[in-house]
């Protein structure tokens, strides 16, 4: 160890290294992205400019009709409608996640385990399974109906499937743990002295929620959101599973592009859009996460 | 997000990749077929509807003729046609699809065409079967199983005989919320059409514009659309009339004797299941064995004892058991009856025009 180098060659040394090791550890992450996300988001919009093959496919002639296209009434009608879907199902996973993942930090810690195990656990059942079960939960014949008739409260079986109802509830019941999860990462992250110093200058329970655990859970709550809104606007089994086809989402309307109506233009023109109207979302989540985290640095 | 630097490359070569899948053009001529070909050397990968052939074909294929097949699954002729029209060569040799699609798919250019001389079985085809509208004198497509369209529907609980597709369309106040129709663009649009005295084949804009209102205005009457579960619906008592395919009504009337099938007196579809050989296949040899192997009546037979759907074998046909007849009047509808129904054909370029309407109908109310 006599030539042992000086300290800041040292560090310079080690960051070189730590460079080359990132990229290393990088390449893979990103070539996965390059491949089977870059690439085929390429090809959708590449796609999307070009005209209908009468059989599917594409012909490459250029055109931005497609995009013209997406000015059609339907069209936005059934994006207004998505969109108020997603909405809706957002909502109402933030009124039940919320307090869920407020009640599991509040929990001892051997406990939490159990309980955020217990919020992943359908998860680990195959998504049309699920979808399916609430067919049988809700329909005219189901246990749900037949439980409301032995309690008295019906006569007549209660229509619950194939209402937008039951389409917001496939929703709710699909994503709430991707509201949970994150929610609860912010309040558990959540500095309880703050909540103390507050309880003894006099703010009551309502006043201390309000300014404190709120505003500090607000990424959670974002990101969250974000979670449950765009599968949610994206999702096509849940309609016609449980909406019995009578309700579509944008999600279904650019699947029947590419497997019914042949128009794989027109469906990538919509698929496009939706992700440039999904990507501005981000940016605006990037945003309001970014000026709440330094709300307590102030 | 990507750096523009980057994303000019990968637009280029996802150009690139695309206009090479686009390049290619077909010829329509047969293949010079070898029917002295040792079979023992090729295998097939055949695409069929789940549970639309029996289990054990390969297997019994692999010893009585020789080559090894690999089934895979489609669920919708939409979905097996994406597939074969996504690149030059599917890898796919015998694809089983609804006669309309086979049609599409020659004119495309991706089918071979088939050499009688190889399929000697398809002497056992009614008469009636080789002059299909979709393909006259089977030259691209040998037909597997055939039937019509109508309404499904429980005895006991449908207080009188339904004679008419406007039974369906605009039901009585007691079957509101207790129908269903089904889903698939040509068969939605199949009622109205024929109760407003239109070809199930129209592409003429005002006729479909009238269909659209017709079905606009029966979605809130119905339960659901419904394409898969229909006839468990009826079993349940959710639906008391539906609108179904024969053979699979038979799946509820096997269930619960109170159910039955009638075709409305305005008429319906002819609708036929057929094989088509790909052009692409290396193993045509091979291929025509399967669709040969098909056509024995006792293979044949298998799928009217097990689908209860008609075929339109008549040898097949000849050996089904009476009693399965009488249990599903539906297996004794006559090739000569089935023919006075309307054959679905392909709509050419006036698809959007029923896909366009179809979402009109799914997104309103």
């Amino acid at each position: 160890m006599t030539a042992s180098p000086s300290p800041p060659d040292v560090r310079a040394a080690s960051r070189q290294v730590g460079r080359r090791g990132s990229a290393l550890l990088l390449a893979p992450g990103l070539a996965y992205l390059l491949v089977f996300l870059v690439v085929p988001l390429s090809l959708v919009l590449v796609y999307a400019f070009f005209e209908r093959g009468r059989f599917g496919g594409v012909v490459p002639t250029f055109t931005l009709d497609n995009f013209g296209r997406l000015l059609e009434p339907t069209f936005l009608r059934v994006l207004g409608e998505s969109v108020l879907y997603a909405g809706l199902a957002t909502v109402v996973a933030l009124l039940l996640g919320y307090p869920t993942a407020y009640a599991i930090s509040q929990l001892p810690p051997r406990w939490r385990t159990v309980a955020l195990v217990a919020v992943v656990l359908p998860f680990w059942t195959n998504f049309l399974i699920r979808t399916y079960a609430w067919i049988v939960l809700l329909n005219r014949e189901g246990l749900l109906n037949s439980a409301l008739r032995q309690l008295g409260v019906t006569d007549e079986p209660v229509s619950l499937l194939y209402t937008p109802g039951a389409v917001v509830v496939g929703l709710v019941y699909a994503y709430l743990p991707l509201m949970v999860l994150p929610i609860y990462a912010s309040v558990e992250r959540l500095d309880r002295e703050l909540l103390e110093a507050a309880a003894n200058l006099g703010a009551g329970p309502a006043r201390r929620f309000v300014s404190i655990t709120l505003p500090l859970t607000l990424p959670g709550v974002i990101a969250g959101s974000i979670f449950v809104f765009v599968p949610s606007l994206g999702n096509f089994v849940v309609p016609e599973l449980l909406g019995g086809g009578k309700t579509i989402l944008i999600g279904n309307l650019i699947r029947d592009q590419f497997l019914k109506a042949r128009d794989w233009p027109f469906g990538a023109a919509m698929a496009f859009s939706i992700v440039l109207l999904l990507v501005l979302l981000l940016l605006v989540q990037a945003r309001v996460t970014r000026r709440y985290r330094t709300v307590p640095d102030e | 997000m990507i750096r523009r630097r980057t994303a000019v490359p990968v637009l280029l070569a996802s150009t690139a990749l695309l206009l090479a899948a686009c390049g290619g053009d077909a010829e329509p001529e047969a293949s010079e077929l070898d029917p002295s070909a040792d079979l023992s050397q090729q295998s097939l990968t055949v695409s069929n509807w789940e549970g639309y052939m029996p289990e054990d074909l390969p297997d019994r294929f692999a010893q009585d003729v020789g080559p090894e097949v690999t089934v895979t699954n489609h669920a919708t002729n939409e979905e097996i046609v994406a597939k074969l029209t996504a690149s030059e060569d599917s890898g796919i040799d015998v694809a089983f699809v609804s006669g309309q699609f086979a049609q599409a798919l020659a004119e495309q250019g991706l089918l071979e065409p088939i050499n009688p001389d190889l399929v000697p079985n398809l002497k056992n085809l009614y008469p009636e079967a080789t002059e299909l509208p979709y393909d006259p004198g089977n030259e691209i497509s040998v037909p597997y199983a055939w039937g019509t369209t109508g309404l499904c529907y429980r005895t006991d609980l449908v207080g009188f005989e339904p004679t008419s597709w406007n039974d369906l369309l605009n039901p009585v106040d007691e079957l509101v919320g207790k129908t269903t129709m089904l889903q698939t663009e040509r068969w939605l649009m199949l009622p109205a059409q024929k109760a407003l005295g239109f070809s199930v084949n129209t592409t003429d804009e005002d006729e479909m514009a009238q269909v659209q209102d017709q079905l606009v205005s029966t979605k809130p009457t119905l339960l659901a659309f419904d394409d898969t579960t229909f006839y468990s619906r009826l079993v349940s008592g959710e639906a008391s009339l539906v609108q179904a395919w024969d053979g699979w009504c038979n799946y509820g009337i096997a269930e619960d004797d109170r159910i039955t099938f009638t075709v409305p007196e305005e008429g319906s579809d002819l609708w036929v299941d057929t094989m088509v050989i790909l052009k692409s296949s290396k193993n045509k040899e091979a291929a025509h064995a399967f669709v040969n192997y098909i056509l024995d009546p006792e293979i044949h037979t298998w799928v009217v004892e097990n689908i209860l759907y008609k075929v339109p074998n008549e040898a097949a046909m000849g050996a089904v058991d009476p009693a399965l007849v009488e249990q599903f009047p539906t297996l004794g509808i006559t090739p000569t009856e089935l023919l006075e129904q309307e054959a679905l054909v392909d709509l050419g370029d006036a698809a959007p025009l029923y896909t366009q309407v179809a979402t009109e109908v799914a997104a309103s109310g």
